[in-house]
């Protein structure tokens, strides 16, 4: 399978009568933007803000961030099984607007949402700091239950990324850049010298409200199965979370994981990347298990020779990570788990709820108990109503100056699994 | 003006004698002394040791209060800027020792202090949250090594200047974890790590595997019939109002109560003191926690032999590994001791 993804660099976002892009800004009609995210039955009302690098303002309670991305040629479109029919999707050609991003935002569903400050100590922690925010604000009607809040936001999200990205796709991109990855067989056959490596990607499903959807199938209810990385950036996988900020993985992650792109980079030259394992982390035991299973039956079965498991969320999934690794190891296959810390604010605790010595190689994303002031911004996109009580806060942590103390946890994207940030810890 | 520092060694490395002078009583001495003399070396005029303080490892671990409380008054009248105890390499009772006086100093005198150790060093495990202790080898033999990283830790903390890892600094790791930005984005760490992994060269985890205790289940007790059987949780119940104050969360005790007088466990008088669940049902009934009544239901129809007459009881809620074991390395003997040849944990 052969992807082209065209990057459409954007230099600045502003709202003007036109929809559409020209010499690198992004210019938006916010009425007529809003108006296509309308007609939802549990939403009052919806409101757009943006949000540049480096200003003054606060974004919370974030709950998804999202790429604008289109399908150009090839089958299927963006976010195949929700937005477009469910075709397979990953080959032919896909734009993207980069630098930019649309982050869903509005009164809470969970306990769980995240903050992002575009500058100041705070933007240190959070990739989406460094991007042109298109903020979407929709509030429930009165009396809305979570589960339809959260599907409400999240399908509003998805329609302002492609209402944005479907610009990009007259546009001439200002770079290219190819991914294939052939069939087993042929890719074997092809680099019959080069270490077959897999990426085994573990997506967050402790159900309430800390779901994700594979081709619009919630993946709880899948076995761990087979896809081609370049499926995965046309938004094979979403976002339905509304778990630790920190730790969550925004559709945004999922589109652009690092994890496979820096598999790629040694694509061909020093390893055969032959795939993405996807698998669940369900709260039963027995699911653990029948999942971690058949994690290390796949690697086994494809030959691989190594992996890399990435983790989503701490505490009960740190089970399903370490049984995923014994079980891959077991199998002789070499691994690398990454994964965040919850070491207490002290940093003193165990940083795992589980560990086995067969886990001898692991990346770390960092201490999310670590706390952090944040000071106080001169806008606030959304509300700071719920600071204490999301996760990572506490009572009082927002003062009366507006400033903020939090466990960075409540940062959005601080710590996150697949490693896209740079954040880490050390013992001492 | 070079600054002060206390040296405190055993009777051994003091020249008075080996195990047969291990009693000695603590003692001061102007001056160096022994290793003191290469320190003060390698410390290279940024500080001097002024005092020497001596004391046998037998006399200091039999007589644990008195040996702290003697020697920390010797230390506050040097008023010195830094206190360092060995290195003790794999003594083990001077490694204790060294442990012990190196934290009192600290906490109780807020002088900062530094020891060294072998890594197996049983004070090691025991001191090195609390303390840097410097990682030396197995014996005096390494004296060589150990003594210039001690001086050098040494002068940075006077100095006021930042420790680094333990790596940096030659200093057994805390299990502290700090942030701090790498220079790579995790993904990238992670890719390059599979790819040494992949060709079998040398790569570092950036989170070692904690040592897990996990603790193998005995074999099953012969004749249940027969067995004294005790009843231990972490489930926090206590006879009304908490006589101990055991605390709601990170306890910091436990407590050993008698319950010959109780078929069964009511709100009159039993409740629990654990602050981390919804203490409604337990509290209503704290056999829920505690199953005393059906123990009693048992032992009067001969399936158990008896309930023991004392239960143990903590609070589990944020409370640490070290409490825990610590706790129960101290009744573990007690039960044994009071004949009980099986437990019944409980927790919430």
């Amino acid at each position: 399978m052969r992807l082209e993804l065209g990057k459409i660099f954007i230099k600045d976002v502003q709202f003007a009568d036109t929809t559409k892009v020209e010499k690198g800004i992004l210019y938006i009609n916010k009425n007529e933007m809003i108006n296509e995210l309308s007609g939802n039955e549990h939403i009052k009302s919806i409101e757009i803000e943006l949000a540049h690098p480096g200003e003054e303002v606060r974004i919370t309670p974030v709950k998804d961030v999202i790429e604008p991305r289109v399908k150009v040629e090839g089958p299927g479109g963006i976010f195949p099984g929700v937005l477009s029919k469910v075709d397979t999707v990953g080959s032919g050609r896909t734009h993207a607007l980069k630098n930019v991003a649309v982050v869903t935002a509005g009164k809470i569903v969970g306990f769980q949402e995240g903050i992002i400050d575009m500058t100041g100590p705070g933007a240190d922690y959070t990739p989406f700091s460094k991007l042109h925010n298109v903020v979407v604000i929709a509030e429930p009607i009165d009396g809305l239950k979570q589960y339809d809040h959260e599907a409400a936001v999240r399908m509003i999200g998805f329609k302002a990324a492609a209402y944005l990205g479907k610009i990009a796709k007259d546009l001439t991109p200002d770079e290219v850049k190819v991914y294939e990855t052939e069939p087993l067989l042929e890719s074997v056959k092809k680099y019959p010298d080069l270490p077959k490596v897999g990426y085994v990607y573990m997506l967050q499903t402790q159900g309430l409200l800390h779901d994700t959807y594979v081709y619009g199938v919630d993946a709880k209810k899948i076995v761990p199965t087979l896809l081609y990385p370049t499926e995965i950036m046309d938004g094979a996988i979403i976002s339905g979370n509304c778990v630790s900020a920190c730790d969550k993985n925004p559709t945004y992650v999922h589109l652009n994981n690092g994890i496979i792109e820096d598999l790629y980079e040694k694509h061909g030259k020093e390893i055969n990347f032959v795939g993405v394992i996807i698998t669940n982390e369900n709260v039963y035991l027995a699911d653990k298990e029948r999942s971690s299973n058949w994690t290390a039956k796949l690697c086994k079965y494809l030959g691989l020779d190594g992996v890399i498991v990435s983790q989503e969320g701490f505490g009960n999934p740190d089970t399903d990570l370490i049984m995923n690794c014994k079980k891959i190891e077991n199998e002789g296959v070499k691994t690398v788990i990454v994964t965040d810390e919850y070491a207490g604010r002290d940093g003193a605790s165990q940083s795992l709820a589980d560990a086995d010595p067969k886990a001898d190689a692991v990346v770390t994303n960092g201490n999310a108990n670590e706390t952090i002031v944040l000071p106080p911004m001169k806008r606030i996109i959304g509300t700071t109503e719920y600071v204490d009580v999301i996760a990572g806060g506490f009572a009082g942590s927002l003062r009366e100056d507006g400033s903020i103390e939090v466990e960075i946890q409540a940062i959005t994207g601080a710590t996150n699994e697949t490693g896209f940030v740079t954040l880490s810890a050390k013992g001492f | 003006m070079s600054k002060k520092i206390v040296h405190y060694i055993n009777q051994f490395f003091a020249g008075v004698g080996g195990e047969e002078k291990a009693d000695i009583k603590p003692e001061v001495r102007e001056g160096v002394i022994g290793p003191g003399m290469a320190l003060n070396t390698a410390l290279k005029g940024e500080a001097e040791i002024v005092a020497t303080i001596i004391c046998g490892d037998s006399y200091f671990n039999e007589n644990l209060e008195e040996a702290k409380a003697t020697i920390l008054e010797m230390v506050k009248k040097y008023n010195p800027d830094l206190f360092i105890a060995g290195p003790a390499f794999n003594a083990g009772r001077y490694g204790v020792a060294c442990g012990t006086i190196a934290t009192a100093v600290k906490e109780e005198l807020n002088i900062p202090a530094i020891t060294g150790m072998y890594i197996e060093n049983p004070g090691a495990d025991m001191f090195k949250k609390s303390l840097y202790i410097i990682e030396t080898g197995n014996s005096a033999a390494a004296m060589r090594t150990a003594v210039p990283a001690m001086a050098k830790l040494a002068i940075k903390m006077m100095k006021g200047e930042e420790i680094g890892s333990p790596a940096e600094d030659n200093y057994i790791p805390r299990g502290i974890r700090r942030n701090y930005f790498a220079d790579e984005r995790g993904s990238k760490r992670a890719v390059n790590m599979l790819m040494k992994k992949l060709k079998g060269e040398e790569y570092v985890t950036e989170y070692p595997m904690p040592d897990f205790d996990r603790v193998e289940p005995n074999p099953a007790v012969k004749d249940i019939t027969k067995a004294n059987i005790a009843l231990v949780t972490s489930g926090g119940i206590v006879p009304k109002h908490n006589p101990d104050r055991i605390e709601s969360s990170s306890a910091s005790k436990y407590g050993k109560y008698d319950i010959a007088n109780f078929a069964d466990l009511t709100e009159a008088d039993h409740e629990t003191a654990h602050g981390g669940y919804d203490p409604v049902y337990a509290n209503i009934d704290p056999d829920r926690v505690l199953p005393v009544d059906v123990l009693r239901d048992l032992e009067k129809e001969g399936a158990i032999g008896k309930l023991h007459r004392y239960f143990y009881t903590t609070v589990g809620n944020g409370t640490s590994v070290a409490n825990s074991k610590a706790f129960a390395a101290e009744f573990a003997k007690e039960l044994k001791a009071d004949g009980v040849d099986a437990v019944i944990l409980t927790s919430t």
